[in-house]
């Protein structure tokens, strides 16, 4: 045991807290705002021909402005709280990925294999 | 309670609550005036003895994060009588029902055996059993005074308690679930399950389900943001790492084990259809949510074991823990794997071979980091100056035991070997085979390792000795056999047998629970004996560091004053504590500062109650006490937002006090 000083009774030393800066937040304000009349004005202006595109242009904007949204609002970059915002993200995705996706796959082939429809003659293997 | 109709009738003031809730059972009967008679005694003792002021002064009420860890440990131990008292039901069953004899208990009475056995195994004596030893140790060990949310910590154990009460209320007051611990649909649902067992479970789960996440969340923060001064994460200590892995895993998958319930809880109360047989309800998708959090589940009880197993093999060896790293990386493996292996606890649903390939692949390779950790472990060992302590010998018994259920679970791993096996006692056996082979011989390693931390004596040797032994030959007696039936085509959780063949296995098997039994008894024994004799100067620890420790909870003295340290410890590399005594570093004292510490409050112990009673009122279909509960619930969260008395300050007197007499006592004991 040793230096004589008390910094964590409170839980958090300086500079670990840092909530960004008036400029960081006006900037992603200003990008959200974009990214969302973007898509209006798409959707309002008729959209494409191609119906699909329109739509995969929309997600795509909303895609982005979910990292907009994470990065300028709830700084989950490298730099705050010592990486860890970033990296709970990082470890929330994966599992959320893992589980839905997961969950997808199984239900899907448990969904072929195992309705009454099934064509049990082309199937092979134990376990099929 | 076979003759239970499947609309019962309900009142308003008592909803499904009448006479008929009374299990007409005589064995139900004694167990109901056993425990009415020991409560009657044991409260009697509490006022004739006037302790109820100082239990809730110094106990329910604190929000010192070593009091609540231990409280947890006496829940678990509370808790593991209950469950063990199933397993002999169980055993004793088995042994009996041959040649057309029904045993002992009816199929409704059987069924909730060993439902509640499995339930309160793993949610009421493994988890609390964990979440108190993190609880005691994680602060100590990164140097920090507290947990970043003390009240939550509070908050967090009664809500645990919460969820066992309404666990153990259903042995009395109605029934409990005859699902099996994870209560399956369409088994699970009203049709099948129209009583109230299956909601018990599920209320008895949600409650204490919110203490377990939130400890969860906040012993991760703890980790993250209060370590000592120079304790980078790679000078964590062991236990810490695997703790915060564990936490992890808690604060990831408990969130999926409360929304499954909840989605059972709507087919059940509200009559929607995610579960069931008809309009497009799939109860396959419950069993794939469930082992999404199950299979993490596993790996949240055994990590801090592995932890515990690791710094007791470096202790009691006398060197620095081999491949630190590696452990650390091993872990951090294990943590992400556990979340792509689920599917092997339903191989045979009929996903077919490509993802049962997957996931039995996926299930081997997690076998890896696992074995990783044994090699280091016996790494550790070599060459070292073994000391063959309780701790010690636990742990190699551990690594004994677990090997062999490691292995029977990469047989079980094997999709085309599973379909053989799944549902057998090879199962039961094999898992255990890991959990008491593992977790609860981890658990009996840190008692005896960490118990002169808590208390300021050590636990007496020869009754120490008698539970280990027994113990350990009564598990190999209890589950071997069990392994054999299961090979012989034996499903699990049957009532009666029709091949004579197989009773003399149960009877080795019943036997190996007697001996369990006898170890379980020596256990209490020995606690009782060393309390006894705690003023024994050979039993006491005065230098706060019995074992020759590595880790900081050993600098300070045994049991630690409420602040922990008088000065925050520095960190310098692993292993802090050795470094200090190698380095010879002086206990500092000298100018002490006021040190700021949170206040005690009865707000969880409140909160706790009232979420009890809405457990109960939910259960019961009594519709106007849960609005009511639920109201109050929320009314005394926000009240306790308003209470700004919070913090006060441990002046510099009394620090001053304790710490010199505490310079008298390390005098004392380097006199000796």
């Amino acid at each position: 045991m040793g230096a004589h000083h008390d910094t964590h009774d409170h839980g958090h030393s300086a500079g670990s807290h840092d909530h960004g800066s008036h400029a960081s937040y006006i900037k992603g304000f200003i990008l959200s705002v974009i990214l969302t009349a973007l898509p209006f004005g798409l959707v309002m202006a008729g959209g494409f021909e191609n119906r699909l595109l329109t739509v995969a242009l929309i997600v795509g904007f909303a895609v982005v402005q979910i990292l907009i949204h994470m990065v300028y609002f709830l700084h989950m970059t490298a730099k705050h709280e010592e990486g860890w915002t970033l990296m709970s993200t990082l470890f929330t995705l994966i599992v959320v990925v893992i589980m839905l996706a997961g969950s997808i796959w199984v239900m899907y082939h448990m969904n072929t294999n195992m309705m009454p429809k099934m064509n049990h003659e082309a199937l092979q293997g134990f376990g099929s | 309670m076979a003759d239970v109709p499947g609309a019962q009738p309900t009142t308003f003031l008592l909803g499904r609550l009448n006479w008929d809730a009374i299990p007409k059972d005589p064995i139900i009967w004694v167990t109901f005036a056993a425990v009415v008679l020991g409560g009657i005694v044991v409260l009697g003792a509490l006022t004739k003895y006037r302790l109820w002021g100082y239990l809730w002064k110094e106990w329910f009420t604190s929000v010192d994060h070593k009091k609540i860890g231990i409280m947890y440990i006496a829940l678990a131990l509370v808790m593991f009588v209950r469950g063990f008292a199933d397993a002999l039901m169980m055993r004793l069953q088995q042994v009996w029902a041959f040649n057309g004899s029904e045993g002992y208990l009816n199929s409704h009475h059987y069924d909730q055996v060993f439902t509640a056995h499995g339930v309160i195994m793993i949610f009421f004596v493994a988890m609390p059993f964990i979440t108190g030893l993190m609880n005691y140790l994680v602060p100590l060990q990164i140097g920090a005074r507290d947990v970043s949310f003390p009240f939550l910590n509070n908050f967090s154990f009664w809500m645990t308690v919460g969820g066992a009460v309404i666990t153990m209320a259903s042995l009395f007051i109605g029934e409990f679930a005859q699902t099996g611990w994870l209560a399956f649909p369409p088994l699970s649902g009203l049709q099948s399950s129209p009583y109230v067992g299956v909601d018990y479970y599920i209320w008895g789960l949600q409650v204490a389900g919110v203490g377990t996440t939130l400890s969860g969340i906040n012993l991760l923060v703890t980790i993250l943001k209060m370590r000592a001064p120079g304790m980078t994460m790679m000078r964590l200590p062991i236990f810490t790492w695997t703790s915060l892995c564990a936490n992890v895993l808690i604060v990831a998958s408990f969130p999926v084990l409360t929304m499954t319930l909840i989605l059972l809880t709507l087919d059940r109360y509200l009559g929607t259809a995610f579960f069931t047989n008809e309009a497009g309800g799939n109860s396959m998708m419950y069993v794939n949510l469930i082992w999404i959090w199950g299979h993490p589940e596993v790996y949240i009880l055994i990590l801090p074991l592995f932890g515990v197993f690791s710094e007791v093999t470096s202790t009691f060896s006398g060197k620095r823990l081999f491949g630190y790293s590696s452990m650390v990386y091993a872990t951090v493996c294990i943590t992400i794997l556990s979340y792509v292996v689920w599917l092997h606890h339903f191989f045979t649903m009929g996903s077919g071979a490509s993802v049962n390939a997957f996931f039995g692949i996926t299930t081997m390779i997690i076998s890896i980091p696992t074995g990783a950790k044994l090699f280091n472990w016996l790494f550790t060992m070599y060459k070292g100056r073994i000391r063959y302590e309780l701790p010690m010998m636990w742990t190699l018994a551990f690594m004994l035991t677990f090997t062999v259920g490691g292995m029977t679970g990469v047989l079980l791993a094997v999709p085309p070997a599973d379909f053989v096996l799944h549902n057998s006692l090879f199962l039961v056996a094999h898992f255990h085979n890991v959990i008491i082979g593992g977790v609860l011989f981890g658990l009996f390693a840190a008692i005896n390792f960490w118990w002169p931390k808590a208390f300021g004596f050590r636990l007496n040797v020869f009754w120490g000795k008698v539970s280990f032994w027994f113990w350990v030959v009564g598990f190999w007696m209890a589950f071997m056999p069990l392994y054999v039936l299961g090979l012989m085509g034996v499903t699990r959780r049957l009532r009666v047998f029709e091949d004579p063949s197989y009773q003399i296995w149960f009877g080795v098997a019943a036997f190996g629970a007697v001996l369990i039994a006898v170890g379980i008894a020596a256990m209490f024994v020995q606690f009782g004996v060393s309390i006894w004799k705690r003023n024994d100067p050979a039993m006491r620890d005065e230098t706060g560091d019995p074992w020759d420790g590595r880790t900081l909870e050993w600098a300070t003295s045994s049991p630690p004053p409420d602040y922990n340290f008088a000065f925050t410890p520095v960190s310098h590399g692993l292993d802090t504590w050795w470094d200090m005594k190698r380095e010879g570093a002086a206990r500092p004292v000298g100018k002490y500062h006021a040190i700021h510490m949170p206040k005690n409050t009865g707000t969880g112990v409140v909160l706790s109650a009232i979420a009890t009673v809405f457990g109960m009122a939910m259960i019961w279909y009594i519709w106007w006490l849960a609005v009511l509960s639920f109201a109050g619930l929320v009314v005394v969260a926000i009240w306790h937002t308003f209470n700004y008395n919070r913090d006060f300050y441990i002046p510099v007197t009394e620090i001053e006090a304790k710490e010199a007499a505490r310079t008298k006592q390390l005098q004392a004991a380097a006199g000796v």
